[in-house]
């Protein structure tokens, strides 16, 4: 089946991230579909969360542009905002006396009144997503009570409960298990796909992110490239992201190799 | 039920005092009836009821702007005097009754009342107020800003001391009379500029309830769920700034319940959704407030003792047997 021409929902041009005059990376280009799940990669401190924060709004932007679906970021109310962009960061949840209701019940905060009234809509779109993600039996858990990866899923529920075409994710895999970490890279693929979505997260694990993601935006702080993996990896793109003498990437089965 | 407690409370606190009037009589001299002794019917209207009162208000206010200020700095430390505005109204206090004796040019302040030092505590408080709102413009960590507020409560507070270091021990003793706090002696005028503060306060918290539930998640989220985080942000401290400022001007610096009370409304609702919280801190606060001063004006005793140091004495025990019993704090 030949699919039709994906719509650009993200798009970013010649952008430089930091910290006010600080610049963390520069010269960065993206443009990310509905319906693709992309993964931000790069060693530590390379501004990886930095650049995602700068999508999504939560840091200003040095130099360039970022369209939403078209429109400059800067065009949008905050209100607006956050009907097209939802965020799951890394940061400990402070408030865990929440319910894992009440949790994803504040992602519909963008659609209620002044006062949060939850209507029909509101509950029913938050029902789809405890189904979705298989949390209707944690409902009513508090998160304190939650495994990590549990946690990971509600927090992911939110995100989805505040129906937004784009969902940004901070390093939604680190705490987890190879199991579970499989499990969030897969669910994420399959939100992205069957939702038409734009899911864009951070990650470490570049050999998962190589086979499970459409599109990989590879920071190198002076040259960052993005696209589909098996690209990158015709370009080479891989092969001077860590130091050779230590790590060396494997261009035929997509993995790094420990050297000794 | 909340509300039953708080009307026990309250008619407990008028009906005992210094003087000792029948229980009877109280309701008689509030539901219109005659009684004998004209002299009750005056303490009654004019300074028991005002007092108890003020004591709603003002416990509940504190209770509520410490609410805000836990939810706005997500840490269970905050308190509606952690930007300084107790040390400012202190200030604006001691220059008040202290400083006269200094500077001969402010003599002219020289008449120190009740109405005069609640003008210059409420001035005060507002002027570090309006500094730590300049820094707040600048500074977007709100952690900072919550530093910044403490060190500013410093530098008031290490005035006072040099200020009550130079002053003569009659006027250290009308200082240290006012920091104990007191919710007596206000006249009903005085009474509906309180409760007109206190009560747009609330307003404005309700309006603000939505906001400070994303914020229990922290401000990057609130902000991701489109909440406008500069302006909620000056909401909510100008809204504290109105509270704990308005209520320090009228019964002085009246520390713990602002602290505790939220935490003890948390943990008796296990929630931390505000549209319970709100109105839990209001009546909890009124409730603690109208207790502790029943015991500060024990009954048949002359004493009133500083209700400063009854809402701690009292009340610090509760939240320890609170946080010890639930071994978990919720917040």
């Amino acid at each position: 089946m030949e699919a039709k021409e994906k719509r650009i929902t993200l798009n970013a041009k010649d952008l430089t991230i930091g910290y006010g005059k600080k610049i963390v990376a520069k010269d960065i280009n993206l443009s990310l579909k509905a319906g693709e799940l992309s993964a931000i990669v790069g060693i530590n401190g390379i501004g990886k969360s930095t650049l995602l924060r700068t999508l999504g709004n939560l840091q200003p932007l040095i130099d360039g542009v970022i369209d939403i679906d078209g429109n400059s970021l800067t065009t949008y109310q905050p209100d607006q905002l956050a009907t097209k962009i939802s965020i799951v960061l890394t940061e400990p949840l402070i408030a865990n006396n929440l319910t894992v209701f009440e949790l994803i019940a504040l992602g519909r905060q963008p659609y209620t009144n002044w006062w949060g009234t939850l209507r029909q809509r509101d509950t029913d779109k938050i029902k789809d997503t405890l189904h979705i993600l298989d949390l209707i039996n944690l409902k009513n858990k508090k998160c304190y009570e939650l495994s990590d990866g549990q946690l990971q899923r509600v927090l992911l529920a939110r995100a989805l409960a505040q129906d937004t075409p784009i969902i940004l994710l901070d390093e939604p895999t680190t705490h987890l298990d190879l199991y579970h970490k499989v499990h969030i890279f897969k669910l994420l693929k399959t939100i992205a796909h069957e939702m038409e979505k734009t899911i864009v997260l951070t990650t470490h694990e570049i050999e998962m992110a190589i086979q499970l993601c459409d599109n990989i935006v590879l920071l190198e702080g002076d040259k960052n490239t993005s696209g589909e993996p098996c690209e990158l990896i015709a370009q080479h793109a891989f092969d001077t992201l860590f130091p050779s003498d230590t790590v060396s990437f494997d261009a035929t089965t997509g993995t790094f190799k420990i050297e000794k | 039920m909340l509300g039953l407690i708080l009307g026990v409370a309250f008619l407990a606190n008028i009906s005992l005092g210094s003087v000792m009037i029948p229980f009877s009589d109280t309701f008689r001299i509030l539901f219109g009836g005659h009684i004998e002794h004209t002299s009750w019917d005056y303490i009654i209207w004019e300074y028991r009821i005002p007092k108890a009162l003020t004591a709603i208000l003002s416990g509940g206010g504190l209770a509520l702007s410490g609410l805000l200020m836990q939810t706005l700095f997500r840490n269970p430390l905050a308190g509606p005097f952690v930007l300084g505005i107790s040390s400012g109204a202190s200030l604006g206090a001691a220059i008040l009754i202290m400083g006269a004796g200094l500077f001969t040019g402010f003599t002219a302040f020289g008449i120190v009342n009740d109405l005069s030092i609640a003008m210059a505590s409420s001035m005060g408080s507002f002027l570090v107020l309006l500094v730590v709102m300049a820094v707040a413009s600048k500074i977007k960590d709100t952690m900072a800003l919550l530093i910044i507020g403490l060190m500013f409560g410093s530098i008031t507070a290490a005035l006072v001391s040099v200020l009550s270091y130079f002053t003569e021990a009659e006027k250290l003793r009308q200082f240290v009379y006012w920091s104990f706090g007191s919710v007596g002696n206000l006249t009903w005028y005085q009474l509906t500029l309180l409760s007109s503060i206190v009560l747009l306060g609330i307003l404005i918290s309700i309006s603000a309830i939505k906001s400070l539930n994303a914020y229990l998640l922290g401000e990057r989220y609130a902000k991701s769920l489109g909440v406008n985080v500069k302006k909620s942000r000056y909401t909510i401290i100008i809204t504290t700034g109105l509270l704990a400022g308005g209520i320090t001007a009228f019964a002085g610096p009246i520390a713990f319940v602002g602290l505790a009370v939220p935490h003890l409304s948390r943990q008796i609702f296990d929630t931390t959704d505000h549209k319970i919280l709100v109105p839990a801190v209001l009546i909890y606060g009124g409730i603690l407030m109208l207790v502790c001063d029943t015991i500060a004006q024990w009954p048949g005793s002359e004493h009133i003792l500083p209700i400063n140091a009854i809402t701690s004495i009292f009340g610090a025990p509760v939240v320890i047997w609170l946080l010890v019993n639930k071994r978990k704090m919720v917040f």
